[in-house]
C-alpha cells in the first residue's frame, strides 16, 4: 500500500469504529428509552413493571377526578371497563381532560399500586381516542366485560 | 357553481400533468423537438388551473359557502377573515390543495427561470416534476376531494380548530410545504441528470440555488411551527419530538447534508453519486413526512382523521417514487466518472465528515420515529420513544459537527498543510476553551458544564469565521471594497455561509441555556398573592371574563415585579371556542433578548383560585432568532450572483486536475 492509500484505509477504519461505538451506545439508550403501553387490565394482571416509566392509557372514570384541597395534587381513575386503576399527578392537566374522556399517562407505577404521572396526556379533539385506549376498550369488551353503551361516540 | 369549477380546474390540472409527464420525457428521449417544446407551455398551463382551483376554494370560505362539505367542516361565519383564508388549509383536502398548488408553482418557476438550461434537460426536469404532480393530482381527486358538496347545508360551519388560530400558523404550513416540495426539484434534477447520464459540475450548479431555497424555506417554516408551539400549547415548549416534528426535520437534515454535498460537486466535481444519492433522501423524505402526517399512522397534535385508503395510497405512491428513483440510480450511478481526488487533510474531507454527522443524526431520528410504527407491526407491543433519547442523540453528535464547521471555512481545498492550519486555529481554540471553561464555571448559575460546553462550540465557530472575515478582508480596501466583494461571483455564498454559521452559534446558546437555566413551576394562586421564581415576583390579580369575536375567554392578570421595579403586566387566557367549544390556553408572554417570561392559566380551583404555571426562560429567543439567521444566510447563498450570469457549459471546476490549490476564503 502507498502511504496516502494506508492514510485512507486508516481514515476509513477509523470511522467504523466511531460509528460503530455511537451505534451501539445509541440502541441501548433507545432500549432504556422504550415506553411500553399498559391497560388497566395489564397492569391488574400485574404485567406491568414497577420503577420503570411506562405508560398507561383509559378513559376518566366519571366522579373519580379529586382534587387536594390546597395545592395541585389530583387523583383519578382511569378504566378500560374490566379493570379500574388510580392515577396520581401533580401539576397543571391538559386543557382536554376531561371525565369519561380517554387519555394516556406516562411515569411510573410504585409498588403500592398507585400509578405517579409525570404527564397526562389529553387530545386536542374530543372526537378523538388514543388508539391505544381505543384498542384497550376493545379487547375488555371482547373479554366479556360489561361495557356501557353510552361513552358519547367516542367508542371505534 | 363556483366549487364545480375549482373541482374542474383540477380534473384539467391532472390532464396536464399526464401530458406534461409523458410528451416531453419521450420527445427527450426520440429527441422529438416538438413534443420537448411542449414542457413549458403545459408546466405553465397546470400552475394556472391549479391556482383557480385554490381560488375557488379560498372564494367558498370568504362567502361561507357551506355547501361545500370541507368548507363546513373548517369554516365558521364569525373567523375573522384571516383565519377563512388560512382555514383552507386547515385540514386534510385544503392541505393537500395548497401542496399541490405549491407544487406546480415550483414547476413553472423552474419552467421560467431557467431559460439558459438546455431545452432537453429541462424538458425531462419538468417531466419528473409531472410525473410527482400526477401523484399529488389524483390523491386530491379520488381520495380526498376538497370541492365535495353535502346536502343538506348546514346553516354555520364548524370552525376551524382553535389551535391553528393563531398568526404563526396560519404562514406555517405553507412555508414548510415551500420546503417539502421544494426537495422535489433537487429529486427531478437528479433523476433527469441520471436519465440523461450527464453529473457534472454544471448539473450541480443548476441544482444548487433550488436547493438552497428550498432549504430556507423549510428552515423558516420549522422554526415558524418551533415558535407557534411554545406560543400556543402553552406549556412552554417550543420542541417536542413529535412524529410529525420529526417529519419535518428528517428533509431538513438530509437537505442541509445535500447543500453541502452540492458544493463540493459544483466546486470540485467530486462526491457526484453521493450528491445525487442525497438529493433522491432529501424528497424520500419530504414524501414519507407527507405520509406520516396524512395517513394519520403516527398519532399527534397534526394528525387530522385517519382514514386506511388515504394512507395506502400514500404508501403505494412513496413505493413507487423511492423504489423507482433507487432503482434508476443503481442502474445509471456506475457510470458516473469519480471527481477530483483530495487528500486527508482538505476541506473535502471536512465537508464529507459533515454529511456524514448529519445523515448519521438523520437515520437515528427515522429510527426513532418509526420504532412505534414497526413495534407495532410486528406485534412486539405499543411503544414509544422517550422524549430524552432523541435529545441524546441529537446533543451527542452536535459537538462534532460544530469543531469541524469551524475548521472548514479556514480550510483549503484538495490539500491543507495541517502545521499552518493549526497555527491559524491556535487562537480559536484557546479563545474557545478559555470562555467555555469560564462560562462552566459554578460562580455563574451554579455551574453547569453544557452551557460550558455550549458557550465553547458558539466561540469557536465565531473566532474561526472572524478568522476566516479577516483573511478575506487582507485583499480588500474600504467599505466600498467589500460591499463589491459581496456582489462579486461567490460573495453571496461566502457571506450567506458566515451568517448561517454564526446562526447556529446563535441557535446552541439558545437551545443550551434555554434548556439549563429554565425555571417552571405550577402553582395555585389566590387573588392578590404572588409567587416568586428566578428573582421575578408574579402577583395574580384576579380574573375577568371577556367576549372575543369567536370565543369567551377568562383573562388572567399577572404583574411581575422584581424588587421595586414593575417588569409587565401579562394577561394569559382561557378562550372557550363557541363552536367547538375547545378550551385554549393563550399564554401570556414577556419577551425579552435575554429571557422570556412566561405565564399560562391552567384551571380555576374555586374561590377565585387558580392554577397557574410560571415560567422563566433565559435565552429562549435565541433559538429561533438562530433558526431565521441560518434561513438568512441560505437566501444571500441563493441570490449569489455566478447563478445568474450567463453560465459556461463545463464550467472550469470540472477538470480539477488542471486547477491549482484554491485559496481559502475565495470561495465556498
Amino acid at each position: 500500500m502507498t502511504p496516502k492509500r494506508r492514510q485512507r484505509m486508516l481514515l476509513i477504519v477509523a470511522m467504523v469504529i466511531g460509528v460503530g461505538i455511537a451505534a451501539g451506545f445509541a440502541l441501548k439508550a433507545f432500549n432504556e428509552n422504550l415506553m411500553f403501553f399498559y391497560t388497566p387490565s395489564k397492569v391488574a394482571a400485574g404485567e406491568a413493571p414497577s420503577g420503570r416509566v411506562i405508560r398507561v392509557g383509559g378513559l376518566v372514570t366519571k366522579g373519580s377526578v379529586k382534587r387536594e384541597s390546597n395545592g395541585l395534587t389530583v387523583h383519578f381513575d382511569i378504566t378500560d371497563y374490566a379493570h379500574t386503576m388510580t392515577v396520581q399527578y401533580t401539576g397543571i392537566l391538559p386543557d382536554l381532560f376531561r371525565e369519561g374522556q380517554g387519555i394516556v399517562a406516562h411515569g411510573k407505577l410504585h409498588p403500592d399500586g398507585t400509578f405517579v404521572a409525570d404527564e397526562v396526556l389529553a387530545k386536542h379533539d374530543e372526537k378523538y381516542m388514543p388508539p391505544e385506549v381505543a384498542a384497550a376498550l376493545k379487547t375488555a369488551q371482547k373479554e366479556g366485560a360489561a361495557a356501557p353503551t353510552t361513552t358519547g361516540g367516542t367508542m371505534p | 357553481m363556483i366549487p364545480e369549477l375549482g373541482h374542474f380546474a383540477l380534473i384539467l390540472s391532472l390532464c396536464l400533468a399526464l401530458v406534461l409527464a409523458i410528451f416531453p420525457m419521450v420527445g427527450s428521449l426520440t429527441n422529438t423537438p416538438a413534443w420537448i417544446a411542449l414542457a413549458r407551455p403545459t408546466a405553465i398551463g397546470q400552475f394556472c388551473f391549479t391556482l383557480l382551483a385554490f381560488a375557488c376554494l379560498v372564494y367558498a370560505f370568504l362567502t361561507n359557502d357551506f355547501s361545500v362539505a370541507y368548507v363546513a367542516q373548517n369554516g365558521n361565519t364569525l373567523l375573522p377573515t384571516i383565519y377563512k383564508i388560512s382555514a383552507v388549509w386547515g385540514a386534510h383536502e385544503g392541505s393537500l390543495l395548497l401542496w399541490a398548488l405549491i407544487l406546480t408553482g415550483w414547476t413553472t418557476a423552474v419552467a421560467l427561470f431557467s431559460r439558459k438550461l438546455p431545452d432537453v434537460m429541462l424538458a425531462r426536469v419538468l417531466s419528473v416534476m409531472g410525473m410527482v404532480s400526477i401523484g399529488f393530482m389524483s390523491f386530491l381527486l379520488f381520495t380526498s376531494n376538497p370541492f365535495a358538496r353535502v346536502f343538506p347545508v348546514p346553516a354555520q360551519g364548524g370552525d376551524l380548530n382553535p389551535l391553528l388560530q393563531d398568526p404563526g400558523l396560519a404562514i406555517h404550513p405553507p412555508m414548510l410545504y415551500m420546503g417539502y416540495v421544494g426537495m422535489s426539484v433537487a429529486f427531478s434534477f437528479a433523476i433527469a441528470a441520471l436519465i440523461g447520464g450527464k453529473l457534472d459540475a454544471t448539473w450541480a450548479r443548476w441544482t444548487r440555488p433550488w436547493t438552497t431555497v428550498a432549504w430556507v424555506f423549510l428552515t423558516i417554516g420549522i422554526t415558524l411551527g418551533s415558535w407557534w408551539a411554545y406560543n400556543e400549547l402553552g406549556w412552554g415548549g417550543w420542541w417536542f419530538w413529535d412524529p410529525v416534528e420529526n417529519a419535518s426535520f428528517m428533509p431538513w437534515l438530509a437537505a442541509t447534508a445535500l447543500v453541502h454535498s452540492l458544493a463540493v460537486t459544483e466546486k470540485r466535481g467530486a462526491f457526484k453519486r453521493w450528491t445525487v444519492l442525497l438529493s433522491l433522501l432529501a424528497f424520500s423524505l419530504s414524501l414519507l413526512g407527507t405520509f406520516l402526517v396524512r395517513s394519520g399512522v403516527l398519532t399527534s397534535v397534526h394528525s387530522f382523521a385517519a382514514d386506511p385508503a388515504r394512507g395506502l395510497f400514500i404508501l403505494v405512491f412513496l413505493s413507487i417514487v423511492i423504489g423507482g428513483s433507487l432503482l434508476l440510480y443503481a442502474w445509471r450511478a456506475p457510470d458516473v466518472t469519480s471527481g477530483g481526488r483530495f487528500d486527508l487533510l482538505s476541506r473535502e474531507t471536512l465537508l464529507l465528515g459533515n454529511n456524514l454527522l448529519l445523515v448519521v443524526i438523520d437515520a437515528f431520528i427515522v429510527l426513532g420515529t418509526l420504532a412505534p410504527l414497526i413495534y407495532d407491526a410486528m406485534g412486539w407491543g405499543k411503544i414509544s420513544v422517550g422524549f430524552p433519547w432523541f435529545t441524546t442523540m441529537f446533543v451527542i453528535f452536535t459537538p462534532f459537527l460544530v469543531l469541524i464547521m469551524g475548521l472548514g471555512p479556514l480550510t483549503r481545498w484538495k490539500h491543507q498543510d495541517p502545521a499552518q492550519l493549526a497555527r491559524q486555529m491556535k487562537i480559536a481554540l484557546a479563545v474557545a476553551i478559555a470562555a467555555g471553561l469560564i462560562a462552566g464555571l459554578p460562580i455563574l448559575h451554579g455551574g453547569s458544564w453544557q452551557a460550558g460546553l455550549a458557550v465553547a462550540l458558539s466561540v469557536w465557530l465565531l473566532a474561526s469565521l472572524t478568522l476566516s472575515l479577516r483573511q478575506r478582508g487582507r485583499t480588500l480596501d474600504g467599505v466600498r471594497d467589500w460591499l463589491k466583494s459581496f456582489r462579486n461571483r461567490g460573495g453571496g455564498s461566502y457571506y450567506g455561509m458566515i451568517v448561517a454559521h454564526l446562526g447556529v452559534a446563535v441557535f446552541i446558546i439558545g437551545i443550551t441555556f434555554a434548556t439549563q437555566f429554565s425555571q417552571q413551576e405550577d402553582v395555585r394562586l389566590s387573588p392578590g398573592q404572588s409567587y416568586t421564581l428566578a428573582g421575578y415576583a408574579f402577583r395574580f390579580d384576579g380574573v375577568k371574563s371577556v367576549p372575543g369575536p369567536n370565543y369567551r375567554a377568562d383573562r388572567g392578570t399577572i404583574t411581575i415585579t422584581r424588587g421595586t421595579d414593575q417588569v409587565a403586566t401579562l394577561h394569559p387566557e382561557k378562550r372557550t371556542y363557541t363552536v367547538q367549544t375547545k378550551p385554549m390556553t393563550e399564554s401570556g408572554i414577556d419577551i425579552g433578548v435575554f429571557r422570556d417570561l412566561y405565564v399560562s392559566m391552567g384551571e380555576s380551583l374555586g374561590d377565585g383560585d387558580w392554577s397557574l404555571r410560571l415560567y422563566y426562560k433565559p435565552f429562549v429567543r435565541w433559538i429561533w432568532l438562530g433558526g431565521i439567521m441560518i434561513a438568512i444566510g441560505g437566501l444571500l447563498a441563493a441570490l449569489d450572483r455566478r447563478y445568474r450570469i450567463a453560465l459556461q457549459p463545463q464550467a472550469e471546476t470540472a477538470q480539477p486536475a488542471g486547477k491549482q490549490h484554491l485559496a481559502p476564503g475565495v470561495s465556498t
